[in-house]
């Protein structure tokens, strides 16, 4: 069925309710050309493009539990592409390609919003790093523009900018093309456009290990329902890939971190756009719903619980009240944590790994909402092809024993 | 309006009236109501709008689950608060607060129109448009819904108030102050145990503040309440915490409160904090949260005019709050009776009592004769009629199905009681589901933590009683401590009735409101299930079902059962969405606490810091520092001063306070072994008296830090590090020497603070010093470049060092920090003559990027290894191995169009680079070469300077290469990254 | 937050005493030099990342500056056993079901 508004007027008629299922419950096959394992956006988007652009629709998406309900369930939001080496925005600038025009493409309204991402500089350090993101971006091509304090203001009123404060903005650089989307709605449109395609979507079906043949290829899955055979897998599910990969002999340079976010409570329009800052570490944008959703760094230790320290919180509501002084009366309405996997350069790895049929989808730590329909792409070109895009082609397995790194945090570095 | 609706009962005080407004209008309430009670008294029966249909809503409840009477709290600039439950905001004299989420008023609100339009505006409905034409996302559709969204309105200003912090220790938390939170309470102090009890109301006592008829050992249980709170305020290890919410558990028994200090005060007092965050840690826990109850689900459920039946009886028992006659009590379970049994009481007349079972209690039907209630059972409500609020109900019969109308201007609904899991299930508890209340309890407790009364599914007072006294002397044994006396037992007489139902699925109503803020209706639940929304987590996701600032109190059970009912399931097997904190909204500022303005982060300052400041220094924060940036004289602008510092440096001499550099003293026989695994260099060789610069690498081969290293002694060595990344390189440092080398006799002591360090650079630099010095031997044979020596200086203890940062004659002053300042004043006024001028970090900047020298983090960004910085050189070859040498053999560690570290001068000497600024190949193509990492006028060269990190950079010297800069390019050329003093002449000059 | 008994000064101390130092018990080759770039990543890069009982390091930043070793249930955060450096890790069972 085709969402529209005259859906909605027909459905409205008294009595007319014929909304049907989004995505089908359905019984898995003994058989499919591709599974996927792991129905986060990342891994419900591949599918989706797998059967789009490839043709292949005898595609499974096994899910442990309820579709969306890992981190593409729980992140902040924030879509953005300004990131400093030209591989990460290859990537990231790929996904924001997509987002424009998703919506469309799916028919189903994920509410991508590019009220911008002002990112802040508050010592001389910052400057520096800031700028230099701005003037890559821009030889790119790539929307980056850095501001002064007054102009960050202008942009953004709620900010602090005043100059005695212990780390005062000294400005900002700014993607007006960057925003946020609604998380939710963007696993639901890739499961229904993917399950209208013909891919199966199994939920409460967690794997528990790949199975491989004598020659080491990739023969299927084990799953708490059974095996399923496949002649091709691929793993994009956070939390859980360090398990799954174990079990195929394929040990990966991740650790899994929590990560909390929270939201206030509903309030009218105060926040225009997302304000990030590093050094007072916080990030926060004001969600379609009206609530503040804010977020900063990991807890210290690795964890699966999707549990963290309150002190976390603290600090980040420290930042926020530092850098926002008249959101100090609002509330948190709530607060909950994720489950991240991290890698030593904190970028992803998609691609082929050493095991024949068997590919990765990892360590996208806390960026991986904002690349949800470019990693799916990339990882649907990676699987159908059996090779990586050239987008997805720095993001091997194998950077780490060559040392071709890709890291972003490294570049923001502590300050001398 | 004006007159009020009250009985003479409660706990308010009629001898204390207050003033307050609402929504402009004045009207008089009492010391001990809260807005909610006096509203209510006052007649008030509209408070605000629902969220998306703007229906008008009345109160509902009398308690922190209030879903509907959200107002804003005007208390002057700086203390607007939006989004506060009237139900739990303590009236105060003056108190200003009004509606929220209408527009233009609350009795004439457009956004009515949602509600005529509400089959459009089903679950989901914004996923399924909007999406054409795609430029009205942005442009129209999205400001549209912003702008509906949210209830109150962000404040505009700072927060005016401040908040306080605290952390507690104790061996029992008793979280509830009702009668099991009491009785725990009395229980477990008895023992010795260190106990504190917090409760969220302003007064303890739970349910008996709106009891008007149970004895507790013979005492009214007002009276026993009294007793029981003097009793334990009087016990020195009881502390008792009205006010303070309980809003998280956390790991290993540790908890989150937030106590509330001046909301509910009229005037407020300066700087005295609003409210407090108290983490506490305890050993053992009584969880004694009650229960909440129940909304029933039929058509237009929602009205003003109806709220629970125990908030009703509350606000006659406790707040004295009169109701017109005619109520209709509705209920499924005994508890509601009693409510219609208090009115009764209070004087109100024509009550009946809408009952769904068929049989109840003999006793019931009997009180109920006995004050004229009439009673229909088997009946239940079907629709609430009115507008803007209650005027009828239809009341069916279940089993002959006949419906008739009652009118009615207030309805007392009760579905039944749902315990308060949220703590225990926060910790990590399970909850097992009781089909005989229709809810969920808390199956096991958690270790060390033990659930009593309602929130245990052990309703009335009697149970409540024992129950947490049992518990609180669990908790305290638990804790470790006992005692002999018997646990405290409760002789109850209480009029007191069964919290069961019946189980039985709802019957189905199209517009029955089961989340009350969000305007969730039982047909959004069944839609989304229709959809595909099955799990009850797509399902609260999908309707925002639980969403709102309630986050379920009055829903969640009420949406696990319609959906079970759709998904043809028992209600269990539907599940419960996750409980997470806070158990009610916490204000940022108190959970931000004292870590505000000058507290945010510690400011670290120098000894030399308050002279900086005192002669006029612009500072800049370098990490936790504090560092004197420049210092200009009367009308200098930044660059006039760095200039004329610069200037002074090369020509005649400066001081700089390098205090802030990290500095770790090796010690130990096996020290120079040590300096030999960590850092690139060899050190065997180098003699006492004599330095290095040093480069630390990580294992994974890119430089981590950089420091001259002085060697004192054959077992002595004095490292230096970045300001920045001292923690880091000590941390480093122990971590090896502890975990990989213990073997190593070699010991690691932090000296950042204790030494004050004054650089002294300058052709007149050695000229300066002569005079102070004394114990060392100045001459260059002796004290050449790289050199170290202790003396005195000026009588204090000296370790010079002879480095320059500057590329000039230089010297680094090492004296306890306690003479800091006395040494850096002596040197300061004694260098006038001689022309000498303070300096700043960006002269010092500058002065070193004309030598070529780097700054760790700057020009490296940690993905830079030696040879591409140029610094081989610095590289032991003999060395088998230190940390990080495996990885710079990897592939492609070594590549040849790795960025190198070059000199890079712009083609127009004015022109001054921006840092990060991009270095591209000319034209065409304009391929990526690097980046700049430094950037400056050079008042030396009389010409811009730049360094840069270019893809194969160090066989590129002498091309000419392109710098992109906002659109536009700028030609340059590749030099050495020496512009000036290539010899190193100056530093003996 | 998490409690952790420092087994050096034998002291329970609140988490924010500490420093978290990563998968404990990876001794740095004796012979980096002699490794393949494989097993040279595996010693940087390549971590258990254990679902269940990790051993793993602390540092009593706020205390006695040690590092000691920790067993530690990542599905539920609680710590389960404290140890020494150098010593082998305690027999330990996770308590929940």
């Amino acid at each position: 069925m085709q969402f529209s508004f005259l859906s909605l007027l027909k459905n409205a008629q008294a009595g007319a309710n014929r909304w049907t299922p989004q995505w089908p419950t359905v019984e898995p096959k003994a058989h499919y050309d591709v599974i996927i394992v792991g129905a986060g956006g990342h891994g419900l988007g591949a599918a989706y493009y797998l059967a789009k652009e490839y043709g292949l629709r005898n595609v499974a998406v096994l899910e442990k539990g309820w579709l969306g309900g890992g981190n593409t369930g729980r992140n902040t939001t924030i879509i953005r592409s300004n990131y400093l080496y030209d591989e990460s925005v290859g990537l990231y600038d790929h996904a924001m390609d997509l987002w424009d025009g998703l919506s469309q493409e799916l028919n189903y309204n994920v509410m991508y919003s590019k009220r911008g991402v002002l990112m802040l500089a508050h010592s001389v350090h910052d400057v520096q790093v800031l700028k230099r993101h701005v003037y890559a971006n821009d030889r790119l091509g790539v929307d980056n523009t850095w501001l002064t304090p007054a102009e960050a203001k202008d942009y953004c009123p709620p900010l602090n900018i005043s100059p005695t404060a212990r780390y005062p903005i000294l400005g900002g650089a700014l993607q007006r093309k960057g925003g946020v989307a609604r998380h939710d709605a963007v696993a639901w449109g890739f499961a229904r456009a993917a399950s209208a395609r013909g891919v199966d979507i199994i939920q409460n079906c967690g794997v528990t290990a790949i199975r491989r043949n004598q020659q080491g290829h990739v023969t299927g899955v084990e799953t708490e329902r059974g095996f399923i055979a496949a002649c091709k897998v691929a793993v994009s599910a956070a939390g859980n890939t360090s398990m799954i990969m174990d079990s195929a002999g394929i040990r990966l340079p991740l650790e899994s971190f929590p990560l909390q976010a929270l939201v206030s409570e509903p309030v009218k329009p105060v926040m225009p756009c997302v304000v990030m800052s590093n050094s007072v570490h916080a990030y926060i944008s004001q969600s379609d719903k009206g609530e503040l959703v804010i977020g900063a760094g990991t807890d210290q230790y690795i964890s699966y619980s999707q549990r963290g320290a309150f002190h976390v919180i603290e600090k980040t509501l420290a930042s926020i009240c530092e850098i926002f002084p008249i959101f100090s009366r609002l509330r948190v309405l709530r607060t909950w944590a994720g489950t991240v996997d991290v890698t030593p350069d904190r970028s992803p790895i998609v691609g082929k790994t050493p095991v024949p049929g068997l590919y990765v989808n990892c360590g996208w730590g806390t960026g991986g909402f904002k690349a949800t329909p470019g990693a799916a792409h990339v990882l649907a070109h990676t699987v159908a092809c059996d090779a990586p895009h050239p987008i997805n082609a720095p993001f091997h397995l194998d950077r780490f024993r060559t040392g071709r790194l890709i890291d972003e945090a490294a570049a923001a570095a502590v300050a001398h | 309006m004006s007159e009020q609706r009250r009985i003479n009962r409660g706990r308010i005080d009629r001898k204390s009236p207050l003033s307050f407004t609402f929504n402009g209008s004045t009207f008089t309430g009492y010391a001990g109501d809260t807005l909610a009670s006096a509203l209510l008294a006052n007649g008030v029966r509209i408070v605000g709008r629902s969220f998306k249909y703007h229906r008008p809503r009345g109160i509902y409840s009398a308690g922190s689950e209030e879903p509907n009477a959200l107002v804003t709290l005007n208390r002057g600039p700086g203390r607007v608060t939006p989004n506060l439950p009237a139900t739990t905001m303590e009236l105060f004299d003056g108190l200003a607060a009004s509606s929220q989420n209408h527009w233009p008023s609350l009795r004439f609100d457009a956004g009515r129109i949602n509600d005529l339009l509400h089959p459009l505006f089903s679950a989901g409905f914004y996923y399924k448009t909007f999406m054409w034409p795609k430029s009205f996302w942005d442009k129209v559709y999205e400001p549209l819904i912003r702008r509906a969204a949210g209830l109150g309105r962000a404040p505009t200003c700072e927060d005016a108030d401040n908040y306080a912090c605290q952390f507690a220790f104790c061996d029992v938390l008793v979280i509830g102050g009702g009668p099991a939170g009491l009785a725990a309470a009395l229980a477990a102090s008895q023992t010795g145990a260190r106990v504190i009890l917090a409760d969220e109301q302003s007064e303890l006592g739970g349910t008996l503040l709106s009891d008007c008829c149970s004895s507790i050992n013979g005492q009214a249980s007002d009276e026993w309440l009294g007793r029981t709170i003097s009793e334990l305020s009087e016990r020195d290890n009881v502390r008792l915490l009205a006010r303070t919410t309980a809003f998280g558990a956390y790991h290993e028994n540790f908890f989150g409160l937030c106590e509330s200090l001046t909301d509910h005060h009229s005037t407020l007092g300066p700087n005295a904090p609003r409210q407090r965050l108290w983490r506490v840690r305890t050993k053992s826990v009584v969880l004694a949260q009650g229960a909440i109850e129940r909304p029933l689900l039929f058509d237009a459920n929602d009205q003003p005019g109806i709220m629970l039946a125990g908030a009703a009886q509350t606000y006659l028992n406790r707040y004295g709050v009169g109701f017109n006659d005619g109520p209709v009590v509705a209920t499924n379970n005994d508890r509601a009776w009693l409510t219609a049994f208090d009115l009764a009481r209070a004087a109100i007349r024509d009550i009946r009592l809408v009952e769904s079972r068929s049989t109840v209690h003999p006793a019931l039907l009997a009180e109920a004769a006995r004050l004229g209630i009439s009673v229909d059972l088997d009946s239940r409500i079907t629709a609430a009629k009115g507008g803007p609020s209650l005027k009828s109900v239809r009341i069916a019969s279940s089993s002959s199905g006949d419906e008739r109308a009652v009118s009615c201007t207030e309805l007392f609904v009760s579905g039944g009681w749902t315990p308060s899991l949220h703590l225990h299930s926060q910790s990590g508890g399970k909850i097992h589901w009781r089909s005989d209340i229709g809810a969920f309890v808390p199956a096991p407790s958690v270790a060390s933590q033990f659930v009593a009364g309602a929130g245990n599914g052990e309703f009335g007072l009697d149970k409540a009683l024992s129950g947490g006294a049992a518990a609180g002397r669990a908790a305290a044994a638990d804790a470790g401590f006992m005692t002999s006396d018997s646990i405290p037992s409760y002789a109850v007489s209480t009029q007191d009735a069964d919290y069961l139902i019946e189980p039985r699925p709802p019957a189905h109503f199209r517009r029955a409101f089961v989340d009350l803020q969000n305007d969730v209706t039982m047909d959004d639940i069944r839609q989304a299930i229709q959809e595909g929304f099955t799990s009850v987590e797509h399902i609260k996701r999908y309707t925002t079902n639980g969403m709102a600032t309630d986050q379920g109190k009055t829903s969640n059970i009420n949406a696990l059962e319609v959906s079970a009912a759709a998904l043809s399931v028992a209600p269990p097997e539907a599940g419960l969405t996750r409980f997470r904190p806070p158990f009610t909204p916490v204000t940022f500022g108190a959970i931000a606490g004292i870590n505000r303005g000058d507290t945010f982060q510690p400011v670290r300052k120098t000894p030399i810091d308050a002279w900086a400041e005192e002669n006029g220094a612009v500072f800049e924060p370098v990490s936790l520092w504090r560092r004197a940036f420049y210092f200009p004289l009367a009308g200098e602008d930044k660059n006039a001063a760095v200039n004329r510092e610069c200037r002074t440096v090369r020509n005649a001499v400066g001081m700089f306070d390098a205090s802030t550099l990290g500095k770790i003293e090796i010690v130990g026989p096996d020290a120079a072994e040590f300096l030999n695994r960590m850092y690139v260099n060899a050190w065997d060789k180098l003699k006492p008296g004599r330095c290095k610069y040093g480069v630390l690498l990580g294992e994974d081969g890119f430089i981590r830090d950089d420091g001259v290293i002085a060697r004192i002694s054959a077992s002595r060595f004095h490292v230096t590090t970045t300001t920045g990344g001292a923690p880091r390189v000590l941390s480093m440092m122990e971590d090896y020497l502890q975990t990989e080398w213990p073997e190593l006799k070699v010991w690691l002591t932090s000296i950042t603070e204790q030494w004050a360090v004054i650089a002294i650079n300058g052709p007149k630099s050695k000229a300066l010093i002569a005079p102070f010095i004394s114990g060392i031997d100045l001459d260059d044979e002796i004290l050449p470049h790289m050199a170290f020596a202790e003396g005195e200086i000026d009588g204090v203890p000296l370790r010079l060092f002879r480095v320059s940062f500057s590329g000039e004659r230089g010297y680094e002053l090492n004296v306890p920090s306690c003479y800091g300042r006395q040494i850096w004043e002596r040197l300061y006024n004694a260098g006038q003559r001689l022309g000498l001028c303070a300096y700043g970090t960006e002269a010092m900047h500058v002065l070193r990027a004309e030598k070529g020298y780097i700054i760790i983090g700057q020009d490296t960004d940690g993905t830079v290894t030696p040879a591409d910085a140029g610094l081989s050189w610095a590289i032991s070859k003999a060395k088998k191995d230190f940390v990080g040498k495996r990885s710079l053999s990897r592939a492609d560690m070594s590549l040849s169009n790795r960025p190198h570290l070059v000199g890079l001068l712009t083609v127009d000497p004015s022109h001054v680079l921006d840092e990060g600024a991009q270095v591209v190949s000319q034209s065409p193509g304009h391929s990526p070469l690097g980046h700049i990492t430094s950037s400056y006028w050079s008042e030396t060269l009389q010409r811009s300077i730049a360094m840069a990190l270019v893809a194969g950079g160090r066989d590129k010297i002498g091309d000419s290469v392109e710098i992109l800069t906002n659109g536009s390019s700028s030609p340059a050329t590749l030099t050495s990254t020496v512009f000036f003093d290539p010899k190193g002449e100056r530093l003996n000059a | 937050m998490l409690t952790i008994l420092c087994p050096v000064c034998n002291i329970s101390a609140p988490e924010l005493e500490f420093v978290y130092a990563g998968q404990a018990h990876i001794s740095r080759p004796g012979n980096p030099e002699e490794l393949s770039d494989e097993d040279w990543r595996d010693y940087l890069f390549i971590r258990a990342n254990t679902r269940g009982i990790h051993a793993e390091r602390w540092r009593h930043t706020h205390g006695c500056a040690r590092f000691f070793n920790v067993l530690r249930d990542t599905c539920s955060d609680l710590v389960l056993a404290t140890y020494q450096i150098g010593h082998e890790p305690p027999l330990v069972t996770l308590g929940r079901d």
